[in-house]
This record gives structure tokens, sequence and C-alpha cells, in this order.
């Protein structure tokens, strides 16, 4: 077992153990062999399909929309305008009641009056298939007169600049600024000071299958199925209902295979809340399925940040302070639930997090834009937050004249300094910051790596190491959302039986994209019970039949869903034993639970196997002794209470090539040190990470959704929006740490986001140290060949 | 040129007679008409290579296909290949390498991979990155992928050197 002497663990120490342990996901062959049943697979009967009229405008106002021509066409079911829809679903506007200031005007499901981004929808035309509805939508008239669309998120602010919103006074969504100790003294003490100003394209998460909606509104029940590829199903039921004057028991949300999320499925859409409430409006299942312009155009984007930055640093490698002044566009609203101030919030909150500098000053500004929406991405503002402070530390060390990994050493926070809190309030239970580091340093073989740098630069090869410590929010507590006012749940929950034939059946309601959230229950369940895992069977994704909890995002899956179950899972053990007992006469102590049978608990010796137990209880109660009423099903929920969220810490290094001819950089290696506690499936943690470093990796090279200057998404396509392929992509080695919370018995941490907190980070710094023969330096991304030939003047 | 057009071909070995639209490709035809919906479609315009299946034994981006075009033909989708056992030992490894999150770009990954290995028994990893290099996943970072690729290989030589006289 590959998990550390943690004491209350112990009784998991046993046969069927899966904790800690590589174990294949269940049910993978139905993915495998092409049968999985993703949303945009699924057929209903009388279902129709809904294709979206679009603005080709970034903002305009909709004179009128003329419906006539397309109600003709063949097939067609209806064409539905904004107007018409809002009898049957009302706006919503996106704040969160503790990002004070957030502002944000109401939003509807179809626009009404005018449009605020190129791809905003503007009608509905359903018919009997989606080539039908395509070949009716180009017969929706709509005359627009265009309005001057605000792009500069620069200019957003000026007095010259239109205001979006009339009613919200300005463009400026939300403000934070933030001082923690002495910023001014700090600075003044430096020797040096380091500045640049980091610049971050707009990218998205390009999920490969489409967002996608069934909403099926059954007039006779008066409920609503929907079925959503969606990490929040309960979340969804709960918008709904709100929003088309339901009762929560009046909508059920259903999450079948989902083809990829990444915080794109998190969000609800306004083509979702307008394919919700066209079923109901026309008493039939309506399908949408986005196309992959109206994903480029949709999706929510993220990431679009300008900031100023600065570093202080005395000659002996202290960092005296760091300062930010953050600036970013995010579309004409802030996004519905979440809101789209998390971001710029976070990055306040994470630079400098990982160093014990106390002398911190930021400002944070989010400005509305009319561009697509912008909100949380997998990592949500920490690969901002990183390489902003990883930059700066790098630059400082530059000054100075220290290695990158020196500088590190002397500001981590130290390994036995926990707990702590950061200067921005953040509470870290334990993290281990050096040990990570350390490990790090083992694994890349640091000094060989460098000498072989300087042979290199030597014969006109330009390589570059990079290194990025950082943090990372996981298991967060109702103090991302819940105590704004947002009705997301930070619980979750779990339901364990066991079924008549001795098998057990458990219900979470944690959702499965791919990272493993079925099997960590399986392995959970399975190793509390003492029951192999092909016995366990796990039911996720379905509001009718799970627990209620908030699903799968922010790294909350194992660390949240995980203790539910390894609690649930331990009543359940209890009450078997208990009837175990009673039937063998014994007591519940001298009893065990071992692969699927009940044993001694002294010698291991078998006494009763599973499925004739639970064939006596469910059978034959009869035969039990009077008073015993077994009950062979048992449901916990868990949320951690004592730390708003459990910190995790890593670090990553990137060896990569630039070719200073051409300014294409070639990725040799990565490699990343995590520590997210207690791991509870090292190969699913394993490809958690790889899988986040390469989409960090792509923001770093490749990926930018490019606008022109009226608001036009020039790149909408995936032929000309790049993400890393098989060709481009490293083999990346990925160690671990292992500090557990205590907050939990399982001990677990977050995963999922960690790999795309630091990738691109450690690529800038590593195609700086690269370029530092040329006296280069760049601190935007992605890192572009034009990028890069221009700061080496060769363009 | 709209009315509706017959075809006629094999599909995974059996005999497949139609009237469609002269406008439908290949991927609509065989996910709509004949519900094999393990050939997933990710982007419509031929980059994403998740609809690639085999066409007379070529794979082939079937939303660049027209399902007119396949008139005669011998198509073979995911279904087919994992019901003739073709792909099982790949499929096993994509299993135990995890080498698969969501699983929507999975079955053209093995189909291609399969392509790969059967042209090339001793691929290296550049060249199974390089083969793969059309197929987009979002999800594992692809080295699991070429793991699992590479562990196939390896275990088709070894098993092909153990039957050698």
């Amino acid at each position: 077992m590959n998990k550390p002497a943690h004491a209350t663990l112990s009784e998991l120490d046993r046969p069927n153990s899966y904790i800690g342990k590589t174990v294949p996901r269940p049910n993978l062959d139905r993915l495998l062999q092409g049968r999985g049943l993703y949303v945009s697979d699924m057929e209903l009967p009388r279902m129709a399909h809904v294709v979206y009229v679009r603005s080709p405008h970034a903002h305009a106002k909709i004179v009128s929309v003329d419906t006539q021509a397309a109600k003709q066409k063949p097939g067609v079911v209806a064409v539905v305008t904004g107007e018409e829809l809002a009898d049957v679903i009302t706006p919503w506007v996106g704040v969160l009641s503790h990002m004070k200031g957030l502002k944000s005007a109401p939003q509807r499901a179809i626009a009404v009056d005018r449009a605020c981004w190129q791809g905003e929808a503007v009608a509905a035309v359903v018919a009997s298939s989606r080539a039908a509805a395509e070949d009716a939508a180009e017969f929706v008239a709509v005359e627009y007169e265009e309005l001057e669309a605000v792009t500069d998120m620069r200019t957003a602010l000026d007095s010259a600049t239109p205001v979006i919103h009339a009613s919200l006074g300005d463009n400026l969504a939300f403000e934070r600024t933030f001082d923690a100790g002495a910023p001014d003294a700090g600075f003044a003490e430096a020797d040096e000071v380091a500045e640049a100003e980091f610049i971050f394209g707009r990218h998205t998460g390009v999920t490969l299958e489409p967002r996608s909606v069934v909403a099926d509104w059954n007039a006779a029940e008066a409920r609503l199925t929907i079925y959503q590829g969606t990490q929040a199903p309960h979340m969804v039921q709960n918008i709904a209902a709100l929003h088309l004057g339901l009762e929560e028991a009046q909508v059920r949300v259903v999450c079948k295979d989902v083809g990829g999320s990444f915080g794109i499925k998190v969000h609800i859409y306004a083509d979702e809340m307008a394919t919700y409430a066209l079923s109901k409006l026309l008493k039939r299942p309506v399908k949408y399925v986005a196309d992959r312009i109206e994903s480029f155009n949709t999706d929510i984007h993220a990431r679009d940040h300008r900031c100023k930055a600065r570093v202080g640093v005395k000659r002996d490698g202290t960092i005296t302070a760091f300062e930010i002044d953050d600036l970013t566009g995010i579309g004409p609203y802030s996004m519905y639930p979440r809101t789209s101030a998390i971001e710029a919030n976070q990055v306040v909150n994470l630079v400098g997090g990982p160093y014990v500098t106390p002398n911190y000053r930021a400002r944070a500004r989010v400005v509305f834009q009319n561009k697509n929406v912008m909100c949380q991405y997998r990592a949500v503002g920490h690969p901002i937050a990183c390489s902003i402070t990883e930059g700066l530390v790098d630059l400082a060390a530059a000054k100075i004249g220290m290695d990158p990994v020196e500088i590190r050493r002397r500001n981590l926070i130290a390994d036995d300094a926990y707990p702590c809190t950061s200067p921005a309030g953040l509470r870290f239970e334990l993290l281990s910051h050096h040990a990570s580091l350390d490990k790090l340093l083992k694994m890349m073989n640091y000094d060989a790596l460098r000498t072989e740098q300087a042979e290199l630069c030597k014969r006109g090869i330009h390589r570059g190491i990079g290194i990025a410590s950082f943090i990372e929010v996981t298991n967060p507590s109702a103090a991302f959302y819940g105590v704004g006012g947002a009705k997301i749940s930070s619980q979750d929950g779990v339901a364990v039986r066991l079924d008549a034939q001795g098998a057990v059946v458990c219900q979470t309601s944690i959702t499965e994209q791919g990272q493993g959230s079925e099997s960590l229950t399986a392995q959970i369940v399975g190793s509390v019970l003492g029951v192999s895992m092909e016995k366990v069977r796990v039911i996720l994704g379905d509001t009718d039949q799970t627990p209620y909890g908030g699903g799968t995002w922010a790294s909350r899956g194992a660390g949240i869903g995980g203790e539910a179950a390894l609690q649930a899972a331990k009543v359940l053990r209890k009450n078997i034993l208990e009837v175990a007992a009673a039937i063998l006469q014994s007591t519940p102590a001298e009893l065990d639970i071992a692969n699927n049978r009940i044993v001694n608990a002294g010698d291991g010796s078998p006494r009763i196997e599973l499925p004739e137990l639970a064939r006596i209880v469910y059978f034959r109660p009869d035969t039990l002794p009077p008073g015993i009423q077994p009950e062979l099903m048992a449901t916990r929920h868990f949320v951690p209470r004592q730390y708003p969220f459990a910190f995790t810490n890593g670090v990553q290094a990137s060896w990569l090539e630039v070719d200073t001819d051409t300014g294409f950089v070639k990725l040799l290696k990565h490699w990343v040190v995590e520590d997210c506690g207690v791991v509870v499936n090292p190969q699913l943690v394993d490809e958690q990470i790889r899988g986040g470093v390469v989409q960090g990796l792509g923001a770093a090279l490749f990926e930018k959704c490019i606008y022109d200057e009226r608001g036009q998404l020039t790149n909408a396509n995936m032929a000309d929006y790049l993400v890393p392929m098989s060709g481009e992509t490293p083999d990346i080695d990925v160690g671990h740490v292992v500090s557990p919370t205590a907050e939990s018995e399982l001990g677990a941490k977050g995963a999922g986001e960690a790999g795309t907190a630091g990738a691109a980070a450690a690529v800038a710094n590593a195609v700086n140290d690269a370029l530092k023969p040329f006296g280069a330096v760049i601190t935007e991304i992605p890192l572009t060949p034009q990028l890069i030939l221009t700061a080496l003047k060769r363009i | 040129m709209t009315a509706p057009h017959p075809i006629a071909l094999q599909v995974n070995g059996e005999h497949v007679e139609a009237y469609v639209l002269p406008r439908t490709n290949l991927a609509d035809f065989l996910r709509e008409n004949l519900k094999l919906t393990g050939t997933h479609v990710g982007c419509e315009h031929g980059v994403c290579g998740a609809c690639t299946i085999r066409v007379n034994g070529e794979i082939v981006r079937s939303c660049l296909m027209l399902a007119v075009q396949a008139h005669g033909a011998s198509v073979e989708t995911i279904e087919g290949l994992s019901d003739s056992g073709e792909i099982s030992d790949l499929q096993e490894a994509f299993r135990a390498r995890n080498a698969l999150q969501c699983g929507y770009c999975t079955p053209a990954m093995l189909i291609t991979a399969q392509d790969l290995l059967k042209a090339d028994a001793e691929p290296d990893r550049e060249r199974i990155r390089e083969h793969l290099s059309g197929n987009y996943c979002r999800c594992t970072g692809y080295q699991a992928i070429i793991d699992a690729v590479e562990a196939t290989a390896r275990a088709r030589k070894n098993s092909d050197e153990g039957r050698a006289p």
C-alpha cells in the first residue's frame, strides 16, 4: 500500500483494500466498445431538434425578427423568439452576495431587443431533425442595427467607451483591492525590484463532445426530465426549477456519459435554459447539441487577463513584497450561477501563496465586454496566479543572479510551519513545498540537466529549464458559493446497501466525466466493507436516484464524495456485523468481513457468506431473533467544516528547446510532484495530473480565442484554434508527497486541477531560461513563434 | 440532386440497403440511420478525428465522406471491431493503462492505433505519436494512450515470436 501510516485508516489495511492501489476503472469496456450513452446519442419518442439563430454582431439592436418564412419550411415544429420564450422562463443575474460589489445585468435565455456578443441566440428553430431546423434557420429574417462593440478590456472603463448595460452605470463588474503586511516598506527594503506585465490569452475548454441537452417536459406528469452532460446535476435541477416556475421535485436531471467537462459543463448556459423552456412550451422532448462553431462562440472562455506585477527582493534572495494590478474582461454578463468574478478573486487570493513573504498588495478589476462570456474553467485563477508569481520569482532571481531553485528554497513556506495562514488569508493545514521541490529535483536530475543545457548552449542549441511551485484549492466548503447565496451544494451524500444476493449498490451525488469517480467510490466502499470491487455497483448522475450533493468540480469528488462513501460504508459494515452476530450467536467485535463473507475477526476463518446473510435478512427475517430489525442500507453526507478549502501544493518543471530561427518551442520533458494527501488510486491521480498538465501546455503554447476589434471571433474552428496533439506533447513524470488532511478519515485532497495550475508557468519560465543568452524576456502566453521571434528581434 | 438516393453497402459484415439524402455524411448515416453511436462526432470538419472509421480497410473521417460515396463499400465501426475481437488486446491495454477518461475520442483512437499496428509491428513512441496526431484527446494528455499502443505492439510481437517456427 502506497500510503502513509495514518492511524485512522488501519482498518482499511485488510483484504479487499483498494485504497492506494491501481485498479482499472469499472465499466470501461462500455466506452472502449463505443457502447456508452452520451447525450448526443440520445433519442426519445416525439423528440424534436432545436437550432439557434445567433447574432453575427458583437453588439447590435434587434430591430425585428421575422419568423414567418421559416415556419413554413418542412419539418418545422416552431420558431420562437426571445420575447415569446420570456413567457416561459425568467431572466437571471449572475451575482453572489459575498463578491462585494459584483454586478451584472439580467440575461435572457434568448436575447430580447439587443444582442451583446457574437453568438448570442436571437431565435430558436425547432424541427423534426437537426438538418431540417438548420435549413429553416436560414429563413429567419433578423434585422439588426449594429452598435459599437466594447472589445478592449484596457479601455472598457474609459469615459469615451460606451456602457454596455446602461442600468449598471459603467462597465466595471467587480473590483477587489487587498493589502497585507507593509508592501511599501517591503519594496523600500528591497535591493532590487523586478516588474512586468503578464498577459494571458483568452482560451476555452474544447470538450470533444460539445455541450448537449435533451429536455423532456411531460405535461401529463407536470415534470421535466433534463438529460445533460453536466458536472452538477442538483445545481441544474435548482436553476431550471427556479426559472421555469417549478418545484425542484418537478425537475429530474440525468447525466449519463459526458464527453469531457473541465469546468465547461459546470455552468448553465442561456441556450440550455432555452432548450428546457422550449420543451415546456412545446410539450415534447427537445434536443440541443452545439456544433463546433457554437462551442467556440458560446462555451465559456477563460483566462483573458492582463496583470501588471512587481516583486521586491534582497540580495540574499529574500522576497520582500509582491504587488499585482490585474485586469480581466468577462464578456457582457457575469455567468450564472457561479459568476465571472471568481477567477479574478482567486488571482488576488493566490498570488504569492507558496511563499512566506508577508507584504502583498493587490487590485483586480473585472470589466464587461462584447465578447463571449468568461467563467470558471479547470484550475480557475491558479494558472494566472502561478504564472505571475513564478514569473516574478524568476525575474527576481535573475536580478540578483541567483539560481531559480535556490531563491525558491529561501522563500517557500517551511514544511514544519503548518498550520499557517497566507498574507491573503488562505489557511493551510499541511503542505510540503520543500519536500516536493527536493523530490522534483531528484526526478529531473536538475544539476545534470543544467550541465547539459550549458554544453548545448555552446553549440547554439537553446534549451531551457522552468520551475513552478503552486498551491491549489480543493475540497471547497460552502465558502465558495453557498455563503454567496447560490444553491450549489458543498456537501455530498452516499447511500450504500447490501442487495438480496450480497452485492453492494452505492448511490453517490458526485458525478463522472472520466476522472474515476465511479472507481474511487467502489474502491472505498469495497475496502471498508470487505467486498470485492466487482461486487460494488455505483450509481451516479441522477437527481431521482442519488443523495443530494454538489457533483464533481473544484477537485472535490474524492475528498468530499469519497469521505461520504467511506462513512456510509462504515455504518453499513457495522449493521451487517450486528446481523451476522445475531445469526451466528456471536458478537460484532468477534466478527469481520473479508472477501465477501463474514469471518472470525481472530483467525479469519469463514462463518457465513454475504449472499447467505442477505437471503436470511430479506427472505427469512422470521428466523432472526426477536427485536432484530436489520438495516442493510446506510447513508452519510460529508462536508469539510474546519477549513474552507483543503489546499494542496506541488511543483512542476519543464525542459524544452527553442528554435531561435523559427520561434518554435519543442517540449522535451515535463515533471510534476504534487501532494493531494492520501492517494486513492495512483494511476487515476497521475492521469488527472497528466491531462491537466497538457491543458496547461495548450495555454502556454497554442490556445487563444482571437477576436478582432469588432468583437468577431476569428478562429472559431478546430483547424485554426490549436490545442496540444500527441505529436507536441511530451512524456510527463509524476511523483507524490503525501500530506493527508485530518479533516476526513480518508485524508484525500483533490488532484484534478493541479496539473493545469502550474504547467504554463513552468513552460514560460523555461522559454525565458532558454532565451537568457539573448536578453529576451516574454511574459505573455501563448508563446507563439511570432511572440518569440519578436522578442528575439528577428521580426 | 436532393432526392433520396439508394445505397447498398456492408456495415460490420451486414448487408445494408437504404435511401439517403445526397447531403447526408457517413457519420450521420451511421449514427442516425443505423444507430451505430460508437462513431462520435466532435467537429464535423475533419479535424478532431473522433468519427474515424474504416472503409474498405482504410481509416477515414466519416464526417468528411458522404453516405452515397460508401455505396458498394465495406464499412467497419467500433461496434464491429469490438464484436469481432480484432482489437480486444488493444482495448484491454487501454483499460489496464487507463488510456481513456471521458471515452469520447476512444473508439476512433483505437481504430487509428490498430491502423498503425497493422502497418508497423514495432512502432517507436515517436511513430505512435505521429500516427495518432490527427486524433484529439482533451482528457489524457496522450501519454497513457501511447503507452497502451506501445504495450500492445510489444505483446503482439512477443506472441508472434512465440508462434514462429
